[in-house]
């Protein structure tokens, strides 16, 4: 039967959507669908991009993914896609992957941090990843070896290279992108409920009546949960409210009921308002049973600082930065209380003029008084916060209020449901950790938290920076399911299951992304390896992290698909196999874990991270890692030698043979008869028709077990029974991914709601509260007890079992704003149709021809004032940098006067070295959202 | 040098013309922008062609002032300088045109065998007065659909696409067809030209005393019917198809032959 | 006499032949002309004439094509020379009448840029330039019609359900040009449709919709305004729209004939009834 391809679309379509809906298909137009696909193997797997967490089905022929649909089955899309998920089958197929390791070399074929990139062999790849791994440890101890890890490795990756680092190396200098995009809301998370990720799901969307997004696109960002955010709109147009809260007005404003556009870093005093709100002209609105039983007040210092370079650091006083970069950076020690700050900071002790001193970012905070917590709040009239706020010059001020208290009236409103989704816009800000807990006290206040349309729910930017980033722990102070380094009982429950010494991980734990490029630019960390990430492209204050890359004495790798900035700073690039080239796992923002098997071989002799990290472990032995160390502030790492001997393992053991292939492994068999791996390649563990030379120069046959389950199951360990309970390897392939925890097969919708969350039921029962709720998590129980203005040590210390906690925090200026010099604020982001930095999507001909290069949006009265007509090139200039960029003045992104938009997917507009690395002093994310920059004409 | 003087100062005229007409779109210079339909000169004084012009009269398009004034400034510069200074001095195609006629002097094809004369010189004159009519009939500027002129221009200045095979059509067409086809017997633009340099002051001026009547200037001129009195009086080429190209000077060895300024009172 | 007998025999023949052959030569050419100036779907410069018109009055002398690529707004940011513009003048093999500018949307767009230099320019008028002045006499590229989009909703994605809208999103004139329908999906239930409807009035054709449609083939496209716009009769008025009475305004009498009553009335009446 010939078939064409436009009929064939029509029966395959029609075929899905019958099946979604579970309508038989008419018996001759399925035939029609199995003749033409015949040839086709359809699997499901996730989405590449974003943290909605899409899933996907792939069809491969001929040993190539041929084409891609939305999954019918998978509830998150229902078999629907935005326009990046729609190229899921065209981005591994770019004309300039990378196919072979790539080595700087000298024309005698040595390694030369000045020679050009010439193709290696893998062996040789590893020999000179080794030489300088040894060299770094040699020079710097665990410290000087780092990882640029990601939210975009698959559990099994991240696993792995979290496993050789803390395990192996003994260093903690692991952490991954998504400490840019996530790390406040999950200091928030942790401060708030005493554990990380979001206590609701995406079905809040379809219950809720009241949809609030607070510095979030989501139109262009999560386009498919946006879909559902419209759906639920339509369904009721009259009761359902969207309400956008944000510096510029973008494609999220188009359905707004009420659009707010406010001044960088007052949304904190936007949350406090609501609160004021409540607390002061709405008391009969606050859940006082609810309060009691579920909630404390909490405070915490505020000279914090803002997380740049502190004084006396080596780069610093080696002159490494100018004296209009120290304008800025001087800030972090100390600040003048602004005029406009100076009221919120009244409460605490602060007046205008005032020097505050900071001291380094702390998680430090103590109990207070609810009547401690109303006179924080008590600064946040209307009257402040809509002249401190109001983020549109051209704004009636009146107009203004209006819409705070219309926002105001829908949190309060009794009966009504409320979501509050946020993304970048509050967490990359210098106080992303206090305006993530803004959020919850509003929620909790109303007892509009943890129910079925209620919750303040942070959406994640990556596809994995839930499952693998903070799942895993793949963070410098993080171990697997929520434990820290830093807590010694942690420490041996994850020693003793990796069966590795006691004393062998390392407790200090504070090498986050900023402070590993710090730690380069200072010469510490002298060997660096980027994995699934743009780490050159992706952080602030570019130029100088490519400046100690490139003329330092470090020795810097790069694993990619493409070749983007980090490859080009880099001295050595590994070939990677792409997503669906190798059996992977991500959780998604909804606590959401989905697997997929690998699909196709990859190109060329790239090969996944997983096997590279295990094949460099094969490189260290136990007399390489585990001798004894000085850490940089004195502490030493016993030498574990002689227990690791004890432990029946000798001086020449492999890492290889002790964290990846050992009898626990071994367990895991490779069984190509059974489900789930019949029929599908496993490079890895088998090997492959490539015949692809490995690390020792011979042919790689594969570990010979089924290494994904294993790395899988190991991780999943340390969360069952803990209240992150994972499904058994096998379910994922069956299902189409599951919310943990998943208890019973059962997988949770509401955490610490005692009717949805098993845990929270657990605990109720046991406390014997009669609560609907208990908020569980163990993290900061027993706090002390204070005011404001600090803990009173001889009040002692009082423990909060299950209940979570409202923050005292005011509202305070970010350390750079425009001024007569640099008169502009800078906000970056991202668009629809790029991810991230571009490497994949930039090379997807429809995406890259629909947004070809960056634009610098800006108002059109800016523009005019500043001689620049639209689509002219413009400079936008900081006190780190500049880059040119076309003016756009219409179109998606329209900012209001003083401020400018500019995306940061394209590396000919490198905006990244014009943002300031300030950081939350608590998550350590850096805030891209706001610098103060000129623009002018190029 | 001596006889090749005209040959280069026209080469070098040309080549200039296109060389600052290509800058206008490449590079944004402001000297001479557009093509010889209309320009503008020094980005103010506009120029037009004035046998382009009436095409586009004819059709019935009230045309732009801007147009007009510029055919009035490009008639009074040729009626001054010789009307079919144009075609020798500024067309691109001459330089076509005259590689055929050289190649066919190599290579024998002047002979008579070859050259087919089944055209008349004064075919232009119809074609041009045909152009206009045609123009009013069909509604567009007629001959601007085929001129290889402005094709070839254009070309230079925007990329010729399939339009060279006009180009090539042309050169073949001169080479192995008639001889001085082009611009001698068909283009109806050389012959406005001719028309607006009937009474041009710029004139080849034969002095019948020095002639040695080696025939040299009959030879290259491309309308040669113009030299009748070569060797015979000593008078003015007033002819009007004359395209003051001045080849008839270089070539000849004798000083018969100049440039001059045309009297207009008798002497 | 019979030597001028034959010379006025050749003189009559000479004659006619030239008459014949020019005749011939004028049909041909006619012909030719008329042929080449037969390309409908082409997309002229802002402020062209319509298209009949435009063809007269364009001169071909490309200054319109220079300012285009020579404008501040158009210069390559890496290597700080001027990019290929939006026009193009048609070139053999274009198919387009030789000489004239046009745009491809898909190769380089119209940008829209505030000044609109390419219209001051033209020496000829083919380019209206008062047609573009606003109320305060100054040029406004929103008043350009270059032509129309058209959504081939069989291929936008969009229609699937797909969240794209890369053409919405790529619109000078977004959410004016291009508005978003909302309208629910009740295959998943819960993901709307967010659809691209273009609207005519606002609408300058400038391109940058099917430069940035996702789709192999563009499923949204502009068409010269000619070719994408149906016209609907001057015999009917909206009667809930006080302004469509304007649109009406030339109505004729009204004179109808068709097979049905193209015979006299007694002609008919006159063919009996078959029973």
């Amino acid at each position: 039967m010939a078939l064409n391809r436009r009929e064939f679309l029509k029966s395959a379509a029609a075929a899905s959507a019958a099946s979604a809906v579970g309508i038989a298909v008419p018996s001759s137009l399925n035939a029609a669908a199995t003749d033409a696909q015949k040839d086709w193997r359809w699997d499901k797997a996730a989405c590449r991009f974003c943290g909605t967490g899409c899933g996907i089905m792939l069809a491969t022929k001929g040993g190539k993914i041929v084409a891609v649909k939305g999954d019918p089955a998978a509830p998150v899309n229902r078999g629907l896609n935005c326009i990046k998920g729609y190229f899921n089958a065209k981005i591994m197929y770019g004309a300039d992957r990378l196919k072979t390791p790539l080595l700087r070399m000298n024309d005698k074929g040595e390694f030369d941090k000045h020679g050009k990139f010439k193709p290696v062999s893998w062996e040789r790849a590893f020999d000179e990843m080794e030489k300088h791994a040894k060299k770094a440890l040699k020079a710097s101890g665990p410290e000087g070896v780092a990882v640029f890890a990601s939210g975009q490795y698959t559990v099994m990756e991240g696993y792995a290279a979290q496993k050789m680092m803390k395990g192996g190396f003994r260093s903690n200098a692991i952490d991954p992108n998504a400490r840019h995009c996530m790390a406040s809301a999950v200091v928030g998370f942790y401060q708030t409920f005493g554990v990380d990720e979001p206590s609701g799901c995406y079905d809040d969307i379809e219950i809720t009546d009241t949809i609030v997004t607070w510095g979030s696109n989501m139109a262009e960002m999560h386009p498919i949960l946006w879909s559902r955010v419209s759906d639920r709109k339509l369904s009721n147009p009259d009761k359902v409210k969207i309400v956008n809260i944000q510096t510029y007005t973008h494609r999220t404003c188009d359905i707004g009921d009420i659009n707010i556009i406010f001044s960088p870093s007052t949304d904190l005093a936007i949350w406090n308002y609501v609160a004021h709100e409540i607390v002061y002209n709405h008391p009969e609105a606050i859940d006082w049973d609810f309060i009691k039983k579920n909630i404390v007040f909490t405070a915490g210092p505020v000279n914090i600082g803002y997380g740049m370079r502190r004084a006396g650091e080596k780069s610093l006083k080696d002159g490494k930065y100018s004296a209009k970069e120290m304008e800025t950076i001087s800030k972090e020690m100390e600040t003048t209380v602004s005029a406009k700050e100076a009221p919120a900071l009244a409460p605490y002790g602060y007046k205008e003029g005032d020097k505050m001193k900071h001291t380094p970012g702390t998680l430090k905070h103590w109990h207070i008084s609810f009547e401690e917590y109303k006179k924080s709040l008590a600064p946040f009239t209307l009257d402040y916060v809509a002249k401190i706020a109001k983020g549109d010059p051209n704004e009636d001020i009146e107009e203004f209020k209006k819409k705070l208290q219309g926002l105001a009236d829908l949190y309060v409103e009794k009966g009504r449901k409320v979501v509050s989704f946020w993304t970048m816009g509050m967490n990359q800000h210098t106080r992303g950790t206090w305006v993530n807990t803004l959020s919850y006290n509003v929620h909790f206040l109303l007892n509009k938290q943890a129910l079925p349309g209620n919750g303040a729910f942070s959406l994640t930017g990556q596809p994995s920076a839930c499952g693998t980033a903070r799942e895993v722990g793949t963070f410098c102070h993080r171990l697997p399911a929520d434990m820290m380094v830093k807590n010694p009982k942690h420490r041996a429950i994850v020693e003793k299951k990796w069966k590795v010494p006691a004393g062998t991980l390392n407790p200090v734990g504070n090498q986050h992304i900023m402070k590993i490029h710090r730690d380069i630019e200072d010469g510490v960390v002298k060997f660096a390896w980027v994995n699934v990430c743009n780490a050159y492209q992706d952080s602030a204050s570019a130029s100088h992290w490519i400046k100690a890359a490139r003329e330092m004495d470090n020795f810097i790798v790069t694993s990619d698909g493409y070749p983007g900035i980090s490859a080009k700073v880099s001295d050595l690039v590994l070939p990677s196999a792409m997503i669906y080239e190798k059996w992977g796992a991500y959780g998604n923002a909804e606590r959401r874990t989905q697997h997929w098997r690998q699909q196709v071989l990859p190109v060329g002799d790239a090969m996944s991270d997983t096997w590279q990290w295990v094949e460099f472990s094969k490189r260290f032995t136990v007399k390489d890692l585990w001798g004894e160390y000085t850490l940089r502030n004195g502490k030493k790492l016993p030498n574990v030698i002689a227990d690791a001997k004890k432990m029946g393992y000798n001086e020449n053991t492999t890492m290889y043979e002790i964290l990846y292939a050992n009898d626990r492994a071994k367990k895991y068999k490779v069984d190509l008869t059974k489900f789930p791996q019949k029929g599908y390649d496993n490079s890895e563990c088998i090997g492959d028709s490539r015949n692809v030379k490995g690390s020792d120069g011979k042919v790689f046959k594969g570990y010979g077990f089924m290494i994904h389950e294993y790395l899988f199951e190991e991780y999943a360990f340390f969360g069952r029974g803990h209240g992150h309970d994972l499904a058994p390897f096998e379910v994922y392939h069956k299902v189409r991914g599951l919310k943990w925890p998943v208890v019973d097969g059962k997988e949770t919708q509401w955490r610490f709601n005692a009717k949805y969350d098993p845990y929270a039921a657990k605990a109720v029962k046991a406390s014997g509260s009669g609560s609907t709720h208990a908020f569980y998590g163990p993290l900061a129980k027993n706090l002390l007890q204070g005011t404001l203005t600090g803990p009173d040590k001889k009040l002692g210390k009082k423990a909060l079992k299950n209940k979570a906690k409202i923050f005292a925090r005011p509202y305070m200026d970010p350390p750079e704003m425009p001024d007569a010099n640099y008169d502009t604020w800078l906000c970056t982001g991202r668009v629809l149709e790029h991810w991230h930095s571009g490497t994949m999507t930039m090379r997807v001909p429809e995406l890259f021809r629909a947004v070809p290069e960056a634009l610098c949006y800006m108002h059109p009265a800016d523009a005019k004032a500043k001689g620049l007509k639209r689509g002219e090139l413009c400079w936008v200039e900081s006190r780190r940098g500049k880059v040119k960029a076309r003016v756009e003045t219409r179109g998606r992104n329209r900012p209001a006067q003083g401020l400018v938009f500019v995306p940061w997917f394209d590396e000919k507009v490198f905006i990244n070295k014009v943002c300031l690395d300030a950081t939350c002093p608590m998550s350590k994310q850096t805030d891209y959202k706001k610098c103060a920059v000129k623009i002018y004409k190029a | 040098m001596k006889n090749i003087k005209y040959l280069l100062l026209r080469r070098v005229t040309q080549i200039t013309l296109l060389v600052l007409y290509f800058g206008a779109n490449a590079y944004g210079w402001h000297i001479l922008e557009g093509t010889f339909g209309s320009s503008l000169l020094f980005g103010i004084i506009p120029l037009a062609d004035p046998y382009t012009t009436l095409q586009v009269l004819a059709t019935g398009f009230v045309l732009g002032a801007d147009v007009l004034l510029g055919a009035l400034i490009i008639t009074l510069f040729y009626f001054v300088v010789g009307g079919r200074a144009f075609c020798s001095w500024v067309c691109p195609i001459n330089m076509v045109t005259d590689l055929a006629n050289w190649l066919r002097r190599k290579l024998n094809l002047d002979k008579e065998e070859v050259n087919y004369r089944f055209i008349k010189r004064r075919a232009r004159y119809w074609i041009m007065v045909l152009g206009l009519i045609v123009s009013a009939i069909v509604g567009v500027a007629a001959f601007e659909v085929l001129s290889p002129i402005t094709i070839m221009q254009r070309g230079i200045i925007f990329g010729f696409g399939a339009g060279i095979a006009v180009i090539v059509a042309i050169f073949l067409f001169d080479l192995f067809g008639v001889k001085n086809g082009w611009c001698g017997h068909l283009c109806p633009l050389g012959a406005s030209y001719s028309l607006i340099g009937k009474a041009s002051f710029i004139r080849v001026d034969h002095d019948h005393e020095a002639c040695t009547n080696c025939m040299k200037c009959k030879v290259v001129c491309p309308e040669n019917h113009v030299l009748y009195m070569v060797n015979k009086e000593s008078i003015m080429v007033t002819d009007g198809e004359c395209t003051n190209c001045g080849r008839c000077i270089d070539v000849c060895d004798d000083d018969a032959l100049r440039f001059s300024i045309r009297s207009f009172i008798k002497k | 006499m019979a030597n001028s007998g034959n010379n006025r025999r050749k003189f009559m023949a000479t004659t006619l032949q030239s008459v014949g052959l020019t005749a011939l030569g004028g049909l041909l050419w006619s012909g030719y002309s008329d042929e080449v100036k037969a390309s409908p779907l082409v997309l002229r410069p802002p402020g062209a004439l319509p298209e009949e018109d435009f063809l007269k009055a364009c001169i071909k002398c490309g200054l319109c094509a220079e300012a285009c690529q020579n404008r501040e707004s158009n210069i390559d940011r890496d290597t700080g020379k001027a990019r290929p513009g939006t026009l193009q003048m048609a070139k053999g093999g274009d198919h387009r009448m030789i000489g004239t500018p046009f745009f491809i949307p898909t190769d380089v767009p119209c940008y829209m840029c505030e000044d609109i230099p390419c219209v001051p320019v033209c020496p000829s008028g083919a380019l209206d330039m008062p047609s573009l002045l606003n109320e305060k006499e100054e040029l406004e590229i929103n008043k350009a019609r270059m032509g129309l989009a058209v959504v081939h909703k069989e291929s936008c994605i969009a229609f699937w359900g797909i969240q794209c809208d890369a053409c919405y999103r790529a619109c000078p004139l977004l959410d004016e040009a291009i508005t978003l329908e909302y309208q629910k999906n009740e295959r998943t239930g819960k993901h709307a449709f967010l659809l691209p409807i273009v609207h005519s009035d606002v609408c300058t054709g400038c391109g940058l919709c099917e430069k940035a449609c996702v789709t192999e083939k563009p499923a949204i496209f502009v068409l010269p305004i000619e070719h994408s716009t149906g016209r609907a009769g001057s015999h009917y008025v909206k009667g809930w729209d006080i302004k469509d009475q304007e649109r009406v305004k030339d109505a004729e009498e009204i004179k109808t004939k068709n097979v049905r009553s193209e015979k006299e009335a007694a002609d008919y009446l006159n063919v009996e009834v078959e029973y």
